[in-house]
């Protein structure tokens, strides 16, 4: 995790794989999560463009790509069992694999240190 | 053996599992053999429906007992932010059963239906002062429906400039119900989400850089969901209109500003009133309700037909109207029991009265306020209008028990929560609205169980967390239930749940 990427949005993206989930701050905040909608495979996404809804028993709430390019793969498992977002947000509880059509903007995403202090800014 | 009872509150199982085979609540005549072509197979069943055999006082005790399981204004209070759950006086309900007015039908000639046409004259005209607008259709039927009424009129004047394809963003701020930005895009338009200032209402700087060619309008919900007026809402629909906009106000939350504020005075084009909280017409489990939508002369051509109009003979009739109209969003005039229901309270109270209940309702709240300020968290320290919005941050930091839990025990102490995690821009929020019409007892029969939960959360946080007890079920797994969806019952045997 320690080489993920993060958004201030609350999405991770791990460089290595192309895979974006939600961060355990987001899901500590959005409490169970209850549904999950996702783009389809093939679509072109821009960086902050909305591309699902992670709904929880408290709200409903929209996924931001953290970067552009075109995604690849969708977590089908999530379909049947959304609670893995609640148990393995980092692991079998991601959204998503997006090819990043950018480099740059992949380096431009905070990395772990700098999402823990924004992290712990929201929560003054 | 039979269930144990908890008192008079019973277990209730569900209806399937009651009654035995062969058991009728009515006995029928006996059929006429069928004559000729049997339905062809493929319309038949397979096999015979699944359906409950039960005598009928089982019937009636079956769902008597679930009722028990309820809350409702008449056994509480019901302090749920936003909804406005306010007790429904009962001469409502003896003006809406008068003859006259459930006998008639409405395709009668105009003659036959003089009162109930001059019932929606009356009650046009009453909201028509209380808002200033120059029409107020009665059609919708809801709060969103008048969103997406008043959306249309919006829509209709900016295709009668020509700007169809070029206007299409509609401003929404953070704190705006849900149903906005959906009434939005329903519309065609495209929804734009800005933020609500630091001292929790909209500021001018975050519509400015919206203002261009491309701005169809703004939507603001005033007073807005943490309870706070949009002061500078004026200023706004000046650069919004300056700009070739329109401003809607979501006129849910008029029950604070009633009589002291009239919306088309500063700058609102169109809104609506959700008549189920404003003006006491029931509402919960879905309606019938009723959204009436205000309009400026401008906007009033597209208005919804037929509408009401009082001859020079003092008689009533209807005017279908002009081709620009939107068209017609119900037929005939809307939920028109609960417009008889709605007059009503507007008559007896009449105009001072209606100004009597602004200021209690505000008066309510800023006290409940004033004592639960003590025991939450207030995000946003400016004055609040009818109803005021909390935060758990703190409790929930010290003790580990959310917002959720405390609504839960309330349960247990015989109140309906407020209403939790709305709006979304507080965190743990916890929005409580007592409305006008309980008193200072029941306010503070509220508060005292509200302070008790806050201590057994710091000295028995487990009695919290497991919360509700006394209910007829106890605390339910949501997630589970929304995860899992069962939508309908399947007999034990072959039940798929584990």
């Amino acid at each position: 995790m320690d080489s993920f990427k993060y958004a201030s949005t609350h999405e991770w993206f791990d460089p290595q794989t192309g895979k974006v989930g939600i961060s355990q701050f987001a899901v500590d905040h959005l409490g169970e999560v209850v549904e999950v909608e996702l783009p389809e495979v093939g679509e072109d996404v821009e960086k902050g463009q909305e591309i699902g809804t992670v709904e929880s028993t408290k709200t409903a709430s929209p996924i931001y790509s953290p970067v552009s390019g075109k995604v690849i793969e969708i977590n089908e498992e999530l379909e049947d069992s959304p609670e893995l977002v609640n148990e393995a947000p980092f692991g079998d509880g991601w959204l998503l694999i997006i090819e990043p059509s950018d480099p740059d903007e992949v380096s431009e995403l905070l990395d772990a240190e700098a999402y823990a202090d924004l992290c712990a800014e929201e929560e003054e | 053996m039979p269930d144990i009872k908890k008192g008079m509150l019973r277990k209730v199982p569900v209806i399937f599992e009651l009654g035995c085979e062969g058991r009728e609540g009515f006995a029928l005549p006996e059929a006429e053999p069928l004559t000729g072509e049997p339905l062809p197979d493929r319309f038949r069943r397979a096999a015979p429906p699944l359906l409950p055999r039960l005598d009928e006082v089982s019937v009636v005790r079956h769902y008597t007992q679930l009722s028990h399981w309820n809350h409702a204004i008449e056994l509480g209070s019901y302090p749920l932010g936003s909804c406005t759950m306010k007790y429904n006086p009962k001469i409502n309900e003896i003006t809406a059963a008068l003859p006259g007015f459930t006998r008639v039908h409405p395709l009668q000639c105009e003659e036959h239906l003089q009162g109930s046409l001059e019932l929606l004259y009356v009650l046009e005209d009453s909201l028509k002062r209380l808002t200033g607008f120059e029409r107020i259709t009665l059609q919708p039927l809801a709060g969103a429906n008048g969103e997406f009424t008043g959306l249309s009129l919006i829509k209709k004047a900016i295709e009668a400039k020509g700007e169809g394809a070029t206007r299409r963003k509609i401003l929404i701020p953070d704190t705006a119900h849900g149903t906005n930005p959906a009434s939005v895009v329903l519309n065609g338009f495209e929804p734009v989400s800005i933020e609500t200032g630091a001292e929790g209402h909209l500021l001018p700087e975050a519509v400015v850089p919206h203002l261009g060619p491309e701005l169809a309008g703004i939507m603001v919900t005033n007073p807005n969901t943490l309870g706070i007026y949009e002061a500078s809402l004026k200023d706004i629909a000046a650069m919004v209109h300056g700009a070739g906009g329109y401003v809607y106000m979501d006129g849910a939350n008029f029950n604070a500003i009633m009589g002291k504020v009239r919306p088309a005075d500063i700058g609102v084009d169109t809104m609506h009133l959700n008549l189920h909280k404003t003006f006491s017409t029931p509402h919960g489990g879905g309606g019938p309700g009723a959204g009436p939508v205000g309009m400026t002369a401008e906007l009033a051509r597209f208005a919804p037909v037929p509408v009401v109009d009082r001859r020079d003979d003092g008689t009533f009739t209807l005017v279908t109207g002009s081709d620009d109209s939107m068209g017609k969003l119900h037929p005939f005039f809307g939920n028109f029991g609960v417009l008889v229901r709605a007059c009503t309270y507007i008559l007896e109270l009449g105009e001072e009265g209606l100004h009597e209940v602004t200021r209690r309702a505000v008066l309510n709240a800023r006290y409940l306020r004033k004592r639960l300020e003590e025991y939450l968290d207030l995000p946003y320290q400016v004055e609040t209008l009818h109803e005021a919005v909390f935060s758990d941050k703190t409790l929930k930091k010290e003790t580990g028990i959310s917002t959720m839990d405390i609504a839960k025990r309330l349960l247990d102490f015989g109140f309906h929560p407020p209403t939790v995690y709305f709006p979304l821009i507080v965190s743990g929020a916890f929005m409580a609205e007592p409305t006008e019409t309980e008193s200072k007892e029941d306010i503070d029969d509220f508060v005292a169980a509200v302070a008790t939960v806050i201590g057994e959360a710091r000295e028995n946080p487990d009695m919290v967390h497991n919360a509700p007890h006394n209910t007829g079920v106890g605390r339910l797994d949501e997630a589970f239930a929304a995860r899992k969806k069962i939508l309908r019952y399947t007999p034990a045997e072959t039940d798929p749940v584990d």
